[in-house]
């Protein structure tokens, strides 16, 4: 199917919409996407006429609404190429499902003595959990540091992995846009003997992901990031590891039998489904699916791919030695995810400015403070693209910016 | 819509480039830190309160020009003034960006100068944070001063 990005827009409502009179311009996809009819359509209908709660009542309605979100896990699960449709569990968002890991397989594995590995490209939801457990269980943490251009910097990787039983990495960087290596860490990571957990949450909105290619034992990721709702998010892991877990949270749906003396655990994926879920995000996560797929995520990579050198060489361009781009200057090493640092302009009076375009970009530390420490800032401002933009949102940014730089000219 | 020209004010660019008080204090002189946890900003406040007065002030950090420029003019604003006056000031300050805190209506009678010019920035709820960043900083570096 050819890509035809007049189209897709036009699946978008939002990007329709006028504020004070002029059009939306959209670069924060990296932050979260916008959402397509077929989504807003598929949650609307089935409030509309399906709603009722699912794996406990026996009557029709629930036993079809059940269908319907047992059939989303299996969107996703093809989505990701899982080999098994409950390996796919669904969790309140990709900071969850990373909790989840850190307090379930951490807390049964980890202990003092013991390493996890990281990277200095983490999102705080990939740092911050490890810490929490580091601090109780006195485990230690080891850090993949990064090359000058904004790739991991492998050379002594071996060595950082040896002993270690974990290796958590992002599969694309939020901040950089670097596209890592993912099938090779975790080889690397097995290696030594470490589990491979990969957050995926900026990789599977922006490309085909395979989670048997990549051979990782978890992927993390967020329904809000690819057209799909906020409020859910996807842990997928490997049946043997999941099922050798301790539950995460306790409650309702997540067991077998519970009795005054103590209880035992569902079957998966139940088992890590405590309470009511989200059945209408599930839902519209479904149809988001069916969305991408229709579309062809090499598609949408391939789009992504020529944003990415058009917005690299526009910014260049137009603005040469003012402008400081992070990260990897090879559109093939990365995905449209765009950082930058203008002037002595800062982020925020930026991002004003630009606001007053209608273009939305973030700007901030990108919950990844780490890394801003190692870029030698505390803050950035990201341009983020995605399926549904276009060269004239490239244009639109460029002349937001150049208005930035006349108004803050120090 | 409230134009750049509402939020960005000469007098505040005029601060951002050019800033107050700028540097830092060794001890016995106080220090405090803030961060703005949104965006990253950070501010640092050093402080000598002598007899009662704010004797010096210095401010440190990075930031956006309204956060710089609201730390550059509070810095202004409260040297050499008595503890008491920059308390009153810091009440004034926050119900001016609608920040109520409760208690009493902010006494008027220390004029504002320059610190008017953040008045526009009301109109930009986002930006709020940042110009009232370093006035907590402020506010937790009296509380230690007076320990």
């Amino acid at each position: 199917m050819s890509f035809d990005v007049q189209k897709v827009r036009a699946d978008f409502p939002v990007l329709a919409e006028l504020i004070n009179g002029k059009p939306l311009v959209y670069l924060d996809s990296a932050n979260t996407s916008q959402k397509p009819n077929a989504v807003i359509d598929a949650m609307t209908h089935f409030m509309q006429h399906g709603y009722a709660p699912t794996n406990r009542s026996a009557y029709q309605l629930a036993a079809e609404a059940t269908d319907k979100f047992e059939g989303a896990r299996a969107k996703v699960a093809a989505f990701i190429n899982a080999p098994k449709v409950h390996e796919v569990i669904y969790t309140k968002n990709a900071t969850e499902a990373l909790n989840l890991i850190v307090r379930s397989w951490g807390v049964a594995n980890l202990s003092a003595g013991d390493a996890v590995v990281l990277t200095h490209m983490e999102h705080h939801a990939n740092i911050v959990p490890w810490q929490m457990l580091a601090a109780e269980r006195g485990f230690t943490i080891r850090w993949v540091p990064l090359t000058s251009d904004g790739l991991l910097d492998l050379s002594n990787l071996s060595t950082l992995l040896d002993g270690a039983k974990a290796f958590s990495f992002t599969a694309m960087s939020n901040v950089l846009g670097t596209i890592n290596p993912t099938a090779e860490l975790c080889a690397a990571a097995h290696k030594a003997g470490a589990i491979a957990i990969v957050d995926a949450c900026q990789a599977v909105p922006h490309m085909p992901t395979d989670v048997q290619a990549w051979d990782a034992d978890f992927v993390t990721f967020s329904s809000h990031k690819m057209v799909g709702p906020s409020g859910l998010g996807i842990l997928w892991g490997r049946e043997a590891l999941l099922d050798a877990m301790p539950p995460f949270l306790g409650g309702g749906n997540m067991i077998s039998d519970v009795k005054l003396e103590g209880f035992t655990c569902a079957e998966l994926p139940a088992k890590f489904e405590a309470g009511t879920q989200a059945v209408i995000e599930a839902i519209g996560l479904g149809a988001a699916v069916d969305y991408l797929t229709a579309i062809g995520m090499d598609n949408v990579r391939a789009h992504e791919y020529d944003m990415t050198v058009l917005a690299l060489d526009s910014l260049n361009d137009r603005f040469g030695s003012d402008i400081t781009i992070h990260g990897s200057t090879d559109a093939a090493l990365r995905g449209a995810t765009i950082s930058f640092a203008y002037r002595d302009v800062h982020p925020h009076d930026i991002s004003q400015v630009l606001d007053q375009n209608n273009v939305c970009v973030r700007a901030g530390h990108h919950c990844a403070k780490p890394l801003m420490r190692i870029l030698g800032s505390n803050a950035t401002v990201r341009a983020s693209f995605y399926l549904y933009n276009t060269p004239s949102d490239v244009t639109a940014l460029c002349d937001a910016l150049s208005e930035a730089g006349d108004f803050f000219t120090l | 819509m409230p134009g750049l020209e509402d939020l960005y004010r000469e007098i505040i660019l005029d601060h951002y480039k050019s800033p107050r008080n700028r540097g830092s204090l060794e001890p016995p002189a106080v220090r405090s830190e803030g961060h703005n946890p949104l965006c990253g900003d950070e501010i640092e406040v050093f402080l000598i309160v002598k007899d009662g007065i704010v004797d010096d002030i210095k401010i440190g950090g990075q930031g956006c020009s309204i956060s710089q420029s609201s730390a550059s003019m509070m810095s202004a604003a409260v040297k050499g003034k008595p503890v008491e006056q920059a308390r009153a000031l810091i009440h004034r300050f926050k119900h001016m960006m609608s920040i109520d805190e409760g208690g009493e209506e902010p006494d008027t009678s220390t004029p504002l100068g320059d610190l008017e010019a953040l008045q526009g920035v009301v109109k930009f709820p986002v930006r709020i944070k940042c110009a009232v960043l370093s006035w907590n900083t402020l506010a937790e570096a009296l509380d230690i001063a007076a320990e």
